[in-house]
């Protein structure tokens, strides 16, 4: 496969993934925010989303203060923000057209129609009341690309490269979404019910409360959500879980393309072996935003290696 | 409203009688009426957006990616009318590339003074790095694009050749497609010739050209500027059906004379490049030196016959506007045989008395730049205002070498959905020629029609849309092939909306 091609499926993975992920995270911070008083001031729920998306310094640069309104603008309508899901619409449509002829009838239609979709909306689909309408209408179109990909796709080079996009990007997720709530998880953090609320808003971003309850049949506890998040080979979102297929897809393609192996393959399989041996109260005890911020960077660089060994063009 | 050319030779109703081909469609129109019609439309522009049939338009502001309006009537051929076009469109390919394999060898046409030395040599589009060099094959246009108008029922011309990069064959395919869906009871009651096989058509000419020493499965690979080009869908659906790579010019690179593309397993071997880049940019270091789209080295490559190119760089002085009066001559010339297919009489206005002719007829005539594709810089004689009539009489009187001129031809008219009902709409036609060991078109082609009452430019950019084209078989055809089995001949034909800036 072409190595543009390769890296235009990979990054339409990832924003595609992206945009959902945003929604997600999203939903789960409305629903704080209008819980806020009195487990906790709004404006630091909008700040954390706008943190675990890595949209915030954007952000300060263009509004004076933090308002619901402006952090939602921000994060769903304004291109300006390459984290948020306008940018992830628009550019994961932007390489689906330059590599049409790698995709599916299918996962065309459903990119390219909701990026049609996209265009028409303006300021009062994310005002009041529609905005959680909105938010679901996004979920579910990234649902359905993902499906026509799972559906439709010959599992070749280009499933395999688009599919690694979308796990490596729902990894880094993950670790951001735990990660901007870490204090809920600090040894002495309190069982109450701001707390439990901000693990239930973990949960809920990840669309994993019910799942929560069908592996552990308990009440949330600090220790266990992050379990499930981390290490849980069950939940398709845990860290354990993309990181176990990372590697998985970056074998087999190793394996298509000749044998040849790099950098990438060995910090995939790090990454997934060292989540594999790990127990949670050992996370937990040596404190989870260390954890956590260690993962993030690792996946940054196996990001880049990945393009260094696939998606650049290596030169003979 | 502008004053239609006298007697338009319409397709379907010709002096009140309803010509055979059309009869089922007559039949339809009556019976179906303009809302269930327009209703057929607006699913049809839906069914575009959706898959994308768009060209791109990054320039003007407004939405990038524009349709071509898709008019849901058919043009329709009969066998026997194709058939003549068919043979015509083989000779002229067939003479216009000996004329290309001679004016880059041993130039006797020029030698046997048929054309003037200077209006070859001299001109823009004859390429000096292609001189004393034959292309694997020896083939130069190896897709043609000759654009047809027809005046009567016998009376077809040749308006232009395109033998660069001719586009608009993927309209030819989908507007098919779209038929199909929105209409497929009338391909029941109409025996219509397929053209779905296009691309395997396309696939297997481009490897009929590989080097020989690309062994029994050619690599194939699609050049495209990029998705900023106006014709871009057109390149990746061509890829698409090929089944074969789109490649830019960053994802190729040569090394030792052969061309490989960046993979990611490393490097591999290209042998048939199918380039949608204009020759300038081809190469930064043969041609424009400033050109980020070509691939470095790809000219030396192609020259030491390690890859094949199509078309050929330099293969533009075939479709010349200047030299394009000459190519009935080169059909005698080099095959001996009579043209079948006319051109249009051309006025040259370097000639003095064809200047003189045409300055004094300005109103009658269509004046075009001797180079330049897309309608523009173009003055339509009886629709210009006296200005731009004084204006091009001086731009002429300026640079007469750059300008020939035409009568207007009384362009048929096909019945086309209009906001007051169906309505007669001037029509060309786009048939697309493949040349590799042999000559294949599929039947029809593309029809571009002027949407405006009246109009007689069927360009996209200047407010023309597309119809499905269709050739049936007429009766008796029809029971000789019911008998005697499939009896199919190799023909392939498609058009371009020439909505496309950078190509033909």
């Amino acid at each position: 496969m072409l190595s543009r091609t390769a890296d235009c499926l990979f990054w339409l993975g990832r924003y595609s993934e992206r945009a959902g992920n945003v929604a997600r995270g999203l939903a789960a911070t409305l629903r704080m925010a209008l819980l806020a008083n009195p487990l906790s001031a709004a404006d630091d729920e909008w700040r954390a989303l706008l943190i675990a998306t890595g949209c915030e310094p954007g952000f300060r640069e263009r509004h004076a203060g933090l308002t619901q309104d402006a952090a939602v603008q921000w994060l769903t309508l304004d291109s300006g923000n390459p984290g948020g899901i306008a940018a992830g619409i628009e550019a994961a449509r932007r390489n689906a057209r330059t590599v049409r002829t790698a995709l599916t009838v299918d996962m065309w239609e459903a990119i390219n129609d909701t990026w049609i979709e996209f265009r028409r909306l303006d300021s009062s689909a994310i005002r009041g009341d529609r905005l959680p309408g909105f938010l679901d209408w996004v979920r579910s179109r990234t649902l359905l690309f993902n499906g026509a990909a799972a559906d439709t796709m010959l599992r070749n080079d280009a499933w395999r490269f688009c599919h690694l996009g979308t796990i490596l990007e729902r990894a880094d997720n993950t670790a951001r979404l735990l990660d901007v709530r870490h204090p809920a998880f600090a040894a002495e953090a309190a069982e109450d019910a701001a707390n439990y609320a901000q693990w239930q808003a973990v949960l809920r971003s990840v669309s994993a409360l019910r799942a929560f309850q069908h592996v552990y049949h308990a009440r949330l506890s600090p220790a266990r959500v992050a379990e499930l998040l981390l290490l849980r080979p069950e939940l398709p979102r845990s860290l354990l879980a993309c990181y176990r297929r990372v590697e998985q897809t970056l074998d087999a393609i190793a394996e298509a393309n000749g044998g040849q192996r790099g950098e990438c393959h060995r910090l995939a399989g790090a990454l997934h072996g060292r989540l594999r041996q790990g127990d949670v109260d050992g996370i937990l005890e040596a404190g989870l935003h260390d954890f956590l911020t260690g993962i993030i960077d690792q996946n940054m660089l196996l990001g880049q290696e990945i393009g260094q060994f696939y998606l650049n063009g290596r030169q003979p | 409203m502008a004053d239609r050319p006298a007697a338009a030779f319409d397709e379907m109703n010709a002096e009140g009688v309803i010509r055979p081909p059309y009869a089922e469609m007559a039949r339809f129109l009556d019976a179906t009426g303009q809302e269930a019609l327009d209703q057929k439309r607006r699913e049809a522009e839906v069914l575009f957006r959706r898959i994308g049939v768009t060209f791109a338009v990054y320039t003007e502001g407004g939405d990038p990616e524009r349709l071509i309006p898709f008019d849901v009537i058919p043009r329709i051929l009969s066998r026997a009318e194709w058939d003549r076009l068919g043979q015509g469109l083989e000779q002229r390919v067939r003479a216009l590339n000996a004329f290309l394999a001679d004016v880059y060898g041993p130039k006797e046409i020029i030698k046997a003074g048929r054309i003037p030395a200077e209006l070859v040599l001299e001109n823009e589009g004859y390429l000096k790095q292609m001189e004393g060099f034959t292309p694997p094959g020896g083939v130069y246009t190896v897709i043609s694009g000759i654009d047809l108008v027809r005046t009567g029922a016998d009376e077809f011309y040749v308006l232009e050749d395109n033998c660069r990069t001719p586009s608009g064959v993927s309209y030819m395919l989908e507007n098919r497609e779209a038929m199909l869906r929105l209409f497929p009871e009338l391909f029941t009651r109409h025996r219509i010739a397929p053209v779905s096989h296009y691309p395997e058509e396309l696939l297997e000419t481009l490897k009929s050209i590989a080097p020989a020493g690309a062994g029994a499965e050619p690599k194939v690979v699609v050049l495209t500027p990029g998705p900023y080009n106006s014709a871009y869908y057109e390149h990746s659906f061509l890829a698409d059906e090929m089944g074969v790579e789109l490649v830019e010019g960053a994802d190729l690179f040569v090394r030792d004379l052969q061309v490989f593309m960046r993979t990611t397993a490393g490097p591999q071997k290209v042998d048939v490049i199918y380039r949608r880049i204009d020759d300038d940019y081809l190469d930064p270091e043969a041609f424009r030196a400033d050109s980020a789209l070509g691939v470095p080295g790809l000219m030396a490559a192609y020259k030491a016959g390690n890859v094949a190119l199509a078309n050929a760089p330099g293969a533009g002085i075939a479709d010349d506007k200047a030299v394009y009066p000459y190519v009935p001559e080169m059909v005698r010339f080099y095959l001996g045989e009579e043209p079948i297919l006319s051109n249009v009489p051309t006025f040259m206005c370097e000639r003095e008395a064809d200047r003189e002719h045409v300055l004094a007829n300005l109103d009658k005539l269509v004046v075009k730049l001797a180079r330049g594709s897309g309608g523009y810089g173009m003055l339509v004689g009886p629709h210009a205002t006296e200005e731009q009539r004084a204006d091009f009489a001086a731009r002429i009187r300026a640079r007469p070498g750059d300008y020939i001129a035409q009568p207007t031809l009384a362009l048929s008219t096909v019945p086309t959905l209009c906001e007051e009902g169906f309505a007669p709409r001037h029509v060309d036609l786009r048939p697309f020629v493949l040349f590799g060991r042999t000559v294949r078109m599929v039947p029809g082609g593309l029809t571009r029609v002027a949407l405006r009452d009246g109009s007689l430019v069927v360009n996209s950019s200047q407010g023309g849309g597309t119809k499905d084209t269709w050739v049936v078989e007429d009766f008796f055809a029809q029971q000789s092939q019911t008998l005697g089995g499939m009896t199919q001949t190799q023909t392939l034909t498609t058009i371009p909306p020439a909505a496309t800036s950078g190509e033909d």
